[in-house]
Parts: C-alpha cells; sequence; structure tokens
C-alpha cells in the first residue's frame, strides 16, 4: 500500500470518527430537546409519541410543540455553520461569518421595520428580513468585485455597514410603540420561540436549494485556497467559483436569519471547531453544520432551562460564550491577515 | 511640503474651520421648527427674557445643543485622529471600537440595576463604560505576533460590541421598563440633555484635547514604524499610554453626552488628512473645528431634511459616514499612515 | 514511471500576442513557438515580460491582443479543465495555507481529472503517488507545508503540479530564494522529468549561468519582445547579453559542461535596461 493510500484512510477514518461522534452528540441533544420541559415525559413516552402512540396530550408536546423547535434548531444550526465555514474558508479569514459581515445587520433593520413600521408579524417579518439580508449581499458584491485579497474589503465593508443597519435600527426602536419595540427587540436577539413546522420547512428548503452550491463549494474552496494563479493553472475559474460560494453561502444565512432572527456566533464558531476536528477540505465543511446544529441546539437548551424561571432567547447564550471566544481567536492568531 | 508652507496651510484650514464652526453654530441655534432670526439669538443672549417663547428656545433647546454638537464633534474627531495615529489604522473609529457597547451596556446596568432614568445621570456610566471597552478592545486587539492589525482592531471592536450586546439584549428583552429609557439615550441625539452635563464634562474633553495635541509629535514618529521610532530615541510605550488615556477622555466624554455615535471620528481624520497633510498635529488640530461642524452640520440637517420632525444626528452621520467608509475600503491601496 | 497514451507532444504557441495591465502594456505583437518536448529557459531583464508571458502562455491573464494556440486552438477556446490536463503552471510564490500538510497539497493537483461528483480514483491515487516519488517528497507527505525548508517546500509545489499530468509545464521562477544546491535539485528535477517524460518545460531563471547550463533552448527577452531564442552556444552571445541586461560581459565556454559562461566585465553595468 502505498504512503499516499494509507494516509487518505487515516483522514477519512477521523472524519467518519468525528462525524459520528457529532452525530451521537446531536442525537443526545435532539433527546434531551424533546424530554425536558415543564410537561414531564420519560425518554420512553416521548419516543413512542414521536411515532404518535401515546396519550394526546404527549404526542401533541412532542410532535408539535418540541420536535419543531428542536428540528428549527438543527436546520438553522447546520445552516448557519455551512454559511460560516463558506465564508471562512474563500476568504481565508476566520473571522469572517454573516453577523460580522452585516448580513444580519441588514435582515434586522428590514425586520425592524417591518415590525415597528408596517406592523407586520410572522411570516411577513421573515419575508422582509431575507429582503434586506440580501440587498446588504448584493452591496457587498457589488462593493467587492474583487475578492481575491483575502476578503479584507468584503469585511470592512461589511463592518462598516452592520454598523449602519444599528443605527438604523436604534431610530426605529426609538420611533416605535414600546410593545413593538419590545417584539422587534426579541427578533434581534434571536430566538426559537413560538416555533411551528412552516419555518423549519422553509429552512430545509433553503438547505435543499443550497445542496448543489455546497458540492461545488466542497471541490473548488480546496483548489481557491492555493491562490488564484495556481486555480487558474488548475483549471478553475476563480472569480465564478467565488459568487457561487457567496451566494450559498448568503442564501444559508439569510433564509436561518429570517425565521430566526440573528442569532449571533454560530457562523463563526462551528467552522473552526470543525477544522480543529477533521483538518482541511470537504470533511471540514460537513463536519461544520452538524457543529452548529450541535452549539444551536445546545444554546437554545441551556437557554430554556439553565437558568430556573427564567428563558434566555438563544441569541443571548450564542453571544455571551461566542464573543470571549472570538476575543481568544483575535489574541492568539498569530500573522494572519485577519 | 516644506514645514513653514505646512504651517501656514495648517493655519489657514484651522482658520476657515471655525469660521465655519460659527456659522454651523448659529445656523443650528436659529432652525429649525421654530426658526429664529440672528437678532432675537443676540436679545436672547445679552437681555434673557423669561416669558418670551424665543428665548426660551435658544437658551434651553438650541444653545445647550449647538454646545453639545460642537463639544462631542470635537471630541471624536480629535479622539478619531488619534486613534488612527496610534493604531496605523485608516479605519480606527472610537465608535468602531467598542466604546458605544460599553457605553450602552453600563447605561443599562444604570437603569436596571441603579433605577436610573433621567439622561443626565447617564453621563457617569457612559463614560466608564466606554473607557472600559475601549481598553479592552485595544488591549486584545494588539495582542499577538502582528499586533494591532488594521483588520484585527475592527474586528475586536466588534466582537466586544457583540458581546457586550447580547448581555444588552438580555436586559432589554426582559425589562420593557429599561427597554423604555434606553431606546431613547441610545439612538445618538443631541438633545434631551441640558448644559449643566455640557460644563460638567468639558473640562474633561479639555484636558483630552491637550493631551492629545501635545502626544500627537509622538504619533509622527510611530507612523515610521514602533522600531524607527525607538531608534530615534522615542518612548514608544509611553506615547501609547498617553495615546490612549486622551482617546479614552475623549470618546468617553462624547458618549456620555451624546450618545452612542458612530463615524464621526473615522471621517474627519480623513478629511484634515487630505486638507494638511500628514502630520499628526495638525490632523488632530484641524479636527477640533471640523469634528464640530460635522456633528452640529448634521443636527441642522436632521431638522431640516424632516421638518417639522427630526431626524438624529446619529442617524444622519450614519448615512454620511457609511458611504464614506466604503470609499475608503474601495480604495486602491490601502491608506498609509 | 507508467505508460502515457498520448506521447505525441502539443505544441504551445504565441501570435502577435499583446498583454499587460490597463495601464501598462507589457507585450506587445509578440511571436513565440515552444520547442515541444525541450526544456525552454526564459531570460531577461526585470521588467522584460518574462512573467507577462509565461502568465499569458497559462491563460493566467487574458491576452490584449493576438492569441495563444495549443495544438493550434486558442486556448480561451478549450474549457478551462481540458487545458489544466494539458497545460500546468507553477506561479512565482504560490502560498499554501496554515496547515495543509504535503499529501494534501499534492492531492489538489488533481482537480482537473476528476469527475462530476469528485470520486478519488486508483488513478489519482496513482498520479499523487508518482508525484511525490519523483520530486522526493514521498518521505515528507505527512509534514505541513509550512514546516518545510525553502528547497522542499518548491518540491511539494512541483509535486503538485506534476500530479496535474501536464504535456507542458510552465514554471515562474521556481529556484528564487533557494541556495545554489537547491536551485540545482529544483532544475535537474525538471531535466529529469523532461527526459523521462518528454514533458514540455518553460521556465523562467534569473541566473544566465544556471539557464545556459539546463536549457535545450534559451529564450531572450527585453522590453517586451523575443530578441532571441536557440541553443545556448549560439543566443549567449555578448551582443545579446548586452542588448538584454544593459552589462558588458565575456562569454567563456564552462569548464565543466562546455555552455557558455557569462562573466561580466567589472564596471560594465550601463544605464539599467529595463529602465525606459
Amino acid at each position: 500500500m502505498s504512503a499516499l493510500v494509507a494516509i487518505r484512510s487515516r483522514t477519512r477514518a477521523r472524519a467518519a470518527v468525528t462525524a459520528v461522534a457529532l452525530a451521537v452528540l446531536l442525537a443526545g441533544a435532539i433527546l434531551l430537546g424533546l424530554l425536558l420541559g415543564d410537561y414531564r415525559l420519560t425518554a420512553d413516552e416521548a419516543l413512542r409519541a414521536l411515532l404518535g402512540i401515546g396519550s394526546r396530550v404527549d404526542v401533541y408536546i412532542v410532535t408539535q410543540v418540541r420536535l419543531p423547535r428542536v428540528a428549527l434548531a438543527v436546520l438553522c444550526g447546520a445552516a448557519l455553520g455551512l454559511s460560516g465555514s463558506l465564508f471562512q474558508s474563500m476568504l481565508a479569514n476566520p473571522l469572517a461569518s454573516p453577523d460580522l459581515l452585516g448580513i444580519s445587520g441588514g435582515a434586522g433593520v428590514a425586520a425592524v421595520w417591518a415590525t415597528v413600521v408596517m406592523g407586520y408579524t410572522g411570516a411577513a417579518v421573515a419575508g422582509a428580513a431575507f429582503v434586506g439580508g440580501m440587498t446588504v449581499a448584493a452591496i457587498l458584491l457589488g462593493v467587492s468585485r474583487r475578492l481575491s485579497d483575502g476578503g479584507y474589503r468584503l469585511v470592512l465593508a461589511g463592518v462598516g455597514i452592520a454598523y449602519l443597519c444599528s443605527a438604523l435600527v436604534g431610530y426605529l426602536l426609538k420611533r416605535a410603540q414600546l410593545n413593538d419595540a419590545q417584539s422587534a427587540i426579541v427578533w434581534i436577539t434571536g430566538s426559537l420561540g413560538a416555533t411551528s413546522w412552516m419555518p423549519v420547512g422553509i429552512v430545509g428548503l433553503a438547505l435543499a436549494v443550497c445542496l448543489p452550491g455546497l458540492i461545488g463549494a466542497a471541490r473548488s474552496l480546496p483548489i481557491l485556497a492555493l491562490g488564484d494563479p495556481v486555480a487558474r493553472g488548475l483549471g478553475l475559474a476563480p472569480a465564478t467559483a467565488r459568487i457561487a460560494i457567496v451566494v450559498t453561502a448568503v442564501l444559508l444565512a439569510t433564509a436561518t436569519t429570517a425565521q430566526i432572527g440573528p442569532v449571533g456566533f454560530v457562523a463563526l464558531c462551528a467552522p473552526p471547531i470543525a477544522r480543529a476536528l477533521v483538518g482541511h477540505g470537504s470533511a471540514a465543511l460537513a463536519a461544520a453544520g452538524l457543529a452548529g446544529a450541535l452549539i444551536l441546539l445546545t444554546a437554545d437548551l441551556a437557554g430554556q432551562y439553565a437558568l430556573p424561571g427564567l428563558s434566555v432567547p438563544v441569541g443571548v447564550v450564542t453571544g455571551a460564550v461566542g464573543a470571549p471566544y472570538l476575543l481568544w481567536l483575535l489574541a492568539t492568531s498569530k500573522g494572519r491577515r485577519a | 511640503m516644506s514645514p513653514g508652507t505646512r504651517a501656514a496651510r495648517g493655519i489657514v484650514v484651522l482658520g476657515a474651520g471655525l469660521l465655519t464652526l460659527t456659522v454651523a453654530a448659529l445656523l443650528s441655534v436659529m432652525v429649525g421648527t421654530r426658526p429664529i432670526d440672528p437678532g432675537i439669538v443676540l436679545d436672547a443672549l445679552l437681555h434673557a427674557d423669561p416669558q418670551n417663547p424665543d428665548h426660551l428656545v435658544v437658551l434651553t433647546q438650541r444653545i445647550p445643543r449647538t454646545v453639545i454638537g460642537v463639544l462631542a464633534g470635537t471630541a471624536l474627531a480629535a479622539a478619531g485622529g488619534m486613534m488612527q495615529g496610534l493604531t496605523r489604522n485608516p479605519l480606527a473609529d472610537p465608535g468602531l471600537l467598542g466604546v458605544n457597547a460599553g457605553a450602552s451596556f453600563a447605561v443599562l446596568t444604570a437603569i436596571t440595576v441603579l433605577g436610573l432614568t433621567q439622561p443626565s445621570a447617564f453621563v457617569w456610566f457612559a463614560f466608564l463604560g466606554a473607557a472600559l471597552a475601549a481598553v479592552a478592545v485595544y488591549a486584545i486587539g494588539s495582542a499577538g505576533r502582528d499586533g494591532a492589525t488594521p483588520a484585527k482592531l475592527a474586528l475586536t471592536g466588534a466582537a466586544v460590541t457583540a458581546g457586550l450586546t447580547s448581555l444588552s439584549m438580555l436586559v432589554l428583552t426582559t425589562n420593557t421598563t429599561a427597554l423604555n429609557t434606553y431606546r431613547f439615550w441610545s439612538v445618538g441625539s443631541l438633545t434631551g440633555r441640558g448644559l449643566s452635563e455640557a460644563w460638567f464634562v468639558a473640562p474633561v474633553i479639555g484636558a483630552g484635547l491637550v493631551l492629545a495635541l501635545i502626544t500627537a509629535a509622538g504619533l509622527n514618529l510611530l507612523a515610521l514604524g514602533d522600531d524607527t521610532a525607538r531608534g530615534l530615541g522615542h518612548s514608544v510605550r509611553r506615547t501609547r499610554t498617553l495615546a490612549m488615556i486622551a482617546i479614552v477622555l475623549l470618546c468617553g466624554s462624547a458618549t456620555a453626552i451624546a450618545g452612542p455615535l458612530v463615524f464621526v471620528g473615522l471621517v474627519v481624520p480623513h478629511v484634515a488628512r487630505a486638507l494638511v497633510g500628514t502630520d499628526y498635529r495638525w490632523i488632530v488640530a484641524a479636527g477640533i473645528p471640523l469634528g464640530g461642524v460635522l456633528l452640529v452640520g448634521a443636527d441642522v440637517l436632521g431638522r431640516v431634511v424632516a421638518a417639522p420632525a427630526e431626524l438624529e444626528a446619529g442617524l444622519i452621520v450614519a448615512f454620511l459616514g457609511a458611504p464614506a467608509l466604503m470609499s475608503l475600503v474601495l480604495r486602491r491601496r490601502p491608506v498609509s499612515l | 514511471m507508467t505508460h502515457r497514451s498520448a506521447p505525441t507532444t502539443p505544441s504551445l504557441r504565441a501570435r502577435t500576442l499583446g498583454a499587460g495591465y490597463p495601464d501598462r502594456t507589457v507585450l506587445d505583437g509578440l511571436e513565440l513557438t515552444v520547442s515541444p518536448g525541450r526544456v525552454s529557459v526564459l531570460i531577461g531583464a526585470n521588467a522584460s515580460g518574462k512573467s507577462t508571458l509565461l502568465s499569458t502562455l497559462a491563460r493566467l491573464i487574458p491576452p490584449l491582443a493576438g492569441t495563444v494556440e495549443l495544438d493550434g486552438t486558442d486556448i480561451h477556446a478549450i474549457p478551462r479543465r481540458t487545458l489544466a490536463r494539458t497545460l500546468g503552471i507553477l506561479p512565482q510564490h504560490p502560498v499554501a495555507p496554515d496547515g495543509l500538510t504535503v499529501a494534501e497539497l499534492v492531492a489538489r493537483g488533481r482537480y482537473p481529472h476528476r469527475g462530476l461528483f469528485g470520486r478519488w480514483t486508483a488513478a489519482d491515487t496513482a498520479a499523487v503517488d508518482e508525484a511525490l516519488a519523483a520530486t522526493g517528497t514521498a518521505p515528507l507527505a505527512e509534514r505541513r507545508i509550512g514546516a518545510l525548508s525553502g528547497g522542499q517546500r518548491q518540491r511539494a509545489w512541483i509535486a503538485m503540479v506534476l500530479a496535474q499530468d501536464p504535456r507542458i509545464l510552465l514554471l515562474d521562477e521556481p529556484t528564487t530564494f533557494l541556495d545554489l544546491s537547491h536551485q540545482l535539485e529544483v532544475l535537474d528535477l525538471l531535466v529529469r522529468l523532461n527526459r523521462e517524460r518528454g514533458t514540455t518545460v518553460v521556465v523562467v531563471l534569473h541566473d544566465l549561468n544556471l539557464a545556459a547550463r539546463y536549457a535545450d533552448e534559451l529564450v531572450v527577452m527585453s522590453r517586451g519582445a523575443v530578441i532571441a531564442q536557440g541553443r545556448p552556444a549560439d543566443v549567449l552571445t555578448p551582443s545579446v547579453v548586452s542588448e538584454a541586461f544593459g552589462l558588458e560581459a565575456l562569454i567563456i565556454p564552462d569548464p565543466l559542461t562546455t555552455t557558455p559562461l557569462v562573466v561580466p566585465v567589472p564596471g560594465g553595468v550601463r544605464a539599467s535596461a529595463d529602465e525606459t
């Protein structure tokens, strides 16, 4: 057996072990999500209720209350993890993520506007947020058509847009009725409350639509990482590949944000965890999706049940945990142009 | 440019800036839902009549907001210039470096824990929060082998902002009273504050400006690189520390009286640099009138564009500042400082 | 070495080629036919257009005028990955991402050969193994690129383009920043590739004496044009050296290889040739 075959099988084994481990953890968290809550269920009851067996209350609680929320957390977490991984790999910048790039900010402005000015609720707010996030993404793409400088421009332009968005949100909140302002604030924080199956379906659809983009990205990202000249020499069109990646990443981030609000840091933290576990290459993309799902679900469970009597929006939990992590990343990054 | 012509140019810019500031201040006192003649303004200043509604508007609303605009704009512009020199970073802006989030969180703490409701009482907390956040961002952003690189500082600021914001959100989503008080403070407005707070922070800003002007010469040496500055016999650490103190005094005060404002400290130093060249003493000096012009001008503009309502100065500045930031980013080469 | 089914060596040709950047034309009306199956070395003063020519030949930058033809077909009419299976380039100073291992880097050279779903095949493994072996990087396969010496790193990158298995290989200053023995190591490797696989090699070098020693054919550039092309002994004359480099030099036969040896005359530097 050649040295290469041995190396490749080792790498693949490591990726497989990691994926299985993450999946097991995720399954555990999902089960926990079905069990925890004021309405007590045993694991046995919960699993039977999942299949429609048991008392009507049991079945209702599991399939219409807890499962949608858990499913939304898993799908959104996966979408955010994948989106962050795409941005970070493409920009060769461990700090890129939809929130720092202002995409979440754009979605936030639109959603707050829809809530406090137009008086929309539910799906209409989500629709507005989607349009807002896409608008910012279009501006960013226009500003940094040449993305070959490690995304330096993209990141800084995004930071500028994020601040403009926060000024606009402040203005809208000041103008609003207090109760509108309050529901807007809850939305901005990012939360998985009041979930039905509808948003789960939308995020699932977005993931399905993005699948070809993800497969393409898994192939082109390792080549792009070698630099534009080498990538061209290997027969890749860097500009086209980048646009496909950005569009996929933006779609994932915006679809998610529209449903659950701009939950911070999942997109930022999941990819480096995945890289640490499985190294470079396409395996890291899949692992980032799994890690994102695990992080968001765990954070939501912690927010709901860690403090007795106080339900904390998931966005507060991810922010409070993620910010120190990001700062640690910044303080220890070595000579990287980040 | 020889030192002589540079100084001459600086003096011209400074003079023109002060003149424009005077005009802007005058406009700020005159323009509004109730337009007021210059004569009446003068009258109100010289023989105030508490029964005259015009006099009351001038003395209790227009003059305080103008004074606050001048003070905050001046302080932010000088702080921005210092920060750009300190970090050799064209994107350094007090607002981009976590100051606002720090001030906001401190104010929220004051509202929820101490039950304060009057904006005048927020000054100390805003100041403290802003100062702590700025020091933290700078310290973390300069850690690591490559020091305080532009993007790293900007992102450290973003991270500190996001972390503090998430804590603020925890308070806001669970406490309606806090949200109601906070949302009016947070929007970066020159109204709703009285002259007493302005006089309160004026000496602090004055001290900050003096310190900034003294330290600016050292920044000229730092611009050549730490090693070169040391080779020229300069104490890099002392300059950094003094500059940081000046920045904290300046932007802490500004945020305390005017609420969180971004972009003033970013844009003005660039304008100043285009006008007077790369000498930090002149950039900081020219920024003093220009910062006031921008903020007071934005405030006046906010009264005009939305008349008879008003748009907050902070919002107008953000709308002017975001395109300015874009154009900086879009320049082919990063601005070298 | 495995057996290759297409022994015919494709030809690469530049016709009335104009190239450069929006604000600066570097090449103007350049004509060049790369000798198939040989080692060609591009030499010329700084800014004479060597790298621009190489980049245009490899389709890294689009020509402003004229065409580059591979077997008579404009390379811009060939699908990218099809072209990449024939034509490989190693640009100047490529940078690998942090933490990438040699094996991972070399495996990425297989990109143009992989199918729609990117399945890794036995042929991919064989090509990578062969590239590692040919460059002597197999023992380094699991090392990180960042931890290698300059010479090892350059060999790893060459292994990457070898895994691409091109019939024509272009290399832009692959020996810069290497010490003399590492330079020789890289050049020996390129010559061996040429002899054993029949790969056409086009390489930009700075050292005239090494160029003369390793080249089957020298291509001398000056101010965006080819001023001489041919066997080193025929091309490297005092007048060509003077025209291309602004340098007065004595040309003597290398005592070991009898290839030309350029000995600069003390004080013989004219105003630098590229400062126009």
